[in-house]
């Protein structure tokens, strides 16, 4: 292997272990409360295999890899698209008490 | 744009969407939170769209259009008590789109890989594709397409761990020698069988504890990529997400006081469990709507305990209403939320908020219990494992050591059930048989509007 190779591996290495630590912070501080829009927001962001996707869409490469290109385009936008709609439309139900009285004769649906 | 730009913008949205999951971390912070998100997002995608080896925008377009077609149903009209089937959907989403990725890039690039790249391609490949089978296998147990029993066959773990070995052989001799397309694709295979057989075995009440693990393999499938590319963002949000769903995970197993192993390998509920059988058919008392109502007029303070069967009979609008009219007459009424209380981390939070009940009302468990023995009322609907007080003394219970909310303290409890069944793992509740508990048969959303009419009727 030459050199840069392993140097660059390391670099990629260093940012992993970083960000893994960096995630059980944060994440360990989410409240039970908001586990699912948690969930939901993660898979969103997990969606960013996106900027992957794209790159194997346009790229010049032959048709076999184009379509298999636009499955993972649409697959991955389903997960960016979908998840931080969910994700939003999740936390704009997390309401305070007050909140709740104005729309108290709203009724069922 | 130069790749120095794009990398420049990959580390904005990078550090956008460390401040989106730090605004998760409370309520009224969480949706900012989730816009900062979405803004990495959108950041990261109009960068790479400047990527020079993009020639050609065509089929980018249409990729982007039918899955933006799909995701906005996806995300605007699935019901909140589909939550879990729809993660689990969406992990399978990811799982393919990295297997993809995985697999093109290999034989676009094959002879000419960096040994490292190979594993990185590797571990993408079979993480992606086991994400992949698996949650469709999770989404089809929860749809109810295949049986949420646990399905076990003899030598399963066996099997299992074979062609897990047989799996990284194939990557280690890819590793060494990458010029075998075929043993990349028998890679495919064993990938995609493994995430059916893991996924097989475990019962519709473990879910949540697979949905998280999925989660993180869809995370580390994801970082995998980062690493093949050598991009960054790929790298920190794989490691983001599979954090986040390794955390959940082990909550989770915690709050079913069970291990991973006894999760995956387990089998919970089935044949080996012992099932604590009183001898004699114990007494029960049942009550009548009226005489519930009665009751819940004269109570200072009630707790409702929800479980998964509020969310099969829908009910969480009619507990709301029932829950107004007691707070208007003069009651305290809180949600006391046990950590696997149905299909997926948070399942009865999002219910309940989608009924529009405050988020302040919503208490944990570990919150609730010291004060259960001043509760008037406690109002079990459609729980049953997570209120056994067997989990606290009965060393010979499947469960015993499980936390469960001490509904049992409460002065009475009510028990809103269809039957005397059984919940998921098979054992018997004492809790029914307790002198101050209450049975209310029926189905839950039926009883409730009895409680809501009856309620209204004076």
């Amino acid at each position: 292997m030459e050199p840069s190779m392993t140097h660059s591996l390391i670099i990629l290495a260093y940012i992993f272990v970083l960000a893994v630590f960096l995630g059980f912070q944060v994440i360990s501080k989410v409240p039970a409360l908001l586990h699912t829009p948690l969930m939901s927001a993660t898979n969103a962001i997990s969606g960013i295999s996106l900027v992957a996707s794209l790159v194997l869409a346009g790229g010049r490469y032959d048709s076999m890899s184009t379509i298999l290109g636009i499955v993972a385009v649409a697959a991955a936008t389903i997960n960016v698209v979908g998840g931080f709609l969910i994700t939003d439309r999740m936390l704009r139900m997390f309401q305070k008490k007050k909140k709740q009285k104005v729309s108290h004769e709203s009724g069922m649906d | 744009m130069s790749l120095e730009w794009i990398n420049l913008s990959y580390l904005a949205s990078a550090i956008l969407f460390i401040l989106g999951l730090i605004g998760l971390g409370h309520p009224d912070s969480a949706r900012r939170g989730s816009t900062l998100a979405a803004a990495g997002m959108l950041v990261a995608v109009v960068a790479t769209l400047f990527h020079h080896e993009i020639i050609t925008y065509q089929w980018i377009i249409i990729g982007l259009i039918i899955g933006t077609l799909i995701g906005i149903p996806m995300g605007l009209w699935i019901p909140m008590t589909k939550m879990p089937e729809r993660i689990a959907l969406s992990h399978s989403f990811g799982g393919l789109a990295v297997a993809i990725v995985g697999w093109v890039k290999y034989f676009e690039h094959l002879g000419h890989l960096p040994r490292f790249s190979m594993g990185a391609i590797g571990f993408e490949i079979l993480l992606g594709t086991i994400t992949f089978t698996g949650s469709l296998m999770a989404f089809g147990k929860l749809q109810g397409i295949l049986s949420g029993k646990p399905i076990l066959f003899r030598g399963r773990n066996f099997l299992n761990a074979l062609i897990f070995i047989a799996s990284l052989t194939l990557l280690v001799i890819l590793i060494w020698d990458q010029n075998h397309p075929l043993y990349l694709n028998i890679l495919v295979a064993l990938g995609l069988i493994l995430g059916v057989l893991l996924v097989l075995p475990i019962g519709g009440a473990d879910m949540p504890v697979v949905i998280c693990l999925l989660n993180s393999y869809a995370g580390l499938a994801a970082s995998a990529t980062g690493f093949a590319l050598e991009n960054n963002v790929l790298i920190i949000c794989g490691a983001l997400d599979g954090g986040s769903g390794f955390i959940l995970a082990m909550l989770m197993s915690k709050a079913m006081n069970r291990s991973f192993s006894n999760v995956l390998f387990g089998g919970f509920g089935t044949a080996g469990s012992v099932a604590v059988k009183g001898g004699a058919a114990k007494s029960i008392f049942e009550l009548s709507v009226s005489e519930a109502v009665e009751i819940l007029r004269a109570a200072n303070s009630v707790v409702v305990v929800p479980g998964y069967g509020l969310a099969v009979a829908q009910a969480q609008h009619v507990v709301r209403e029932l829950a107004d009219l007691m707070e208007e007459n003069g009651s305290d009424v809180k949600y006391a939320i046990h950590p696997v209380a149905g299909r997926m981390p948070g399942h009865m939070n999002v219910l309940l908020a989608e009924a529009n009940v405050p988020y302040e009302q919503l208490v944990e468990m570990d919150e609730i219990n010291p004060s259960m023995e001043t509760v008037d009322v406690c109002l079990v609907i459609g729980a049953n494992d997570v209120v056994n007080p067997a989990a606290r003394h009965n060393k010979s219970s499947p469960i015993y050591g499980m936390p469960i909310i001490n509904a049992d303290k409460a002065k009475t409890v009510f028990v809103l059930k269809r039957s005397m069944a059984t919940g998921f793992a098979g054992i018997e509740n004492e809790l029914f048989h307790f002198e101050n508990t209450r049975m209310i048969f029926g189905d839950a959303k039926s009883t409730l509007q009895g409680f809501v009419a009856e309620f209204k009727k004076s």
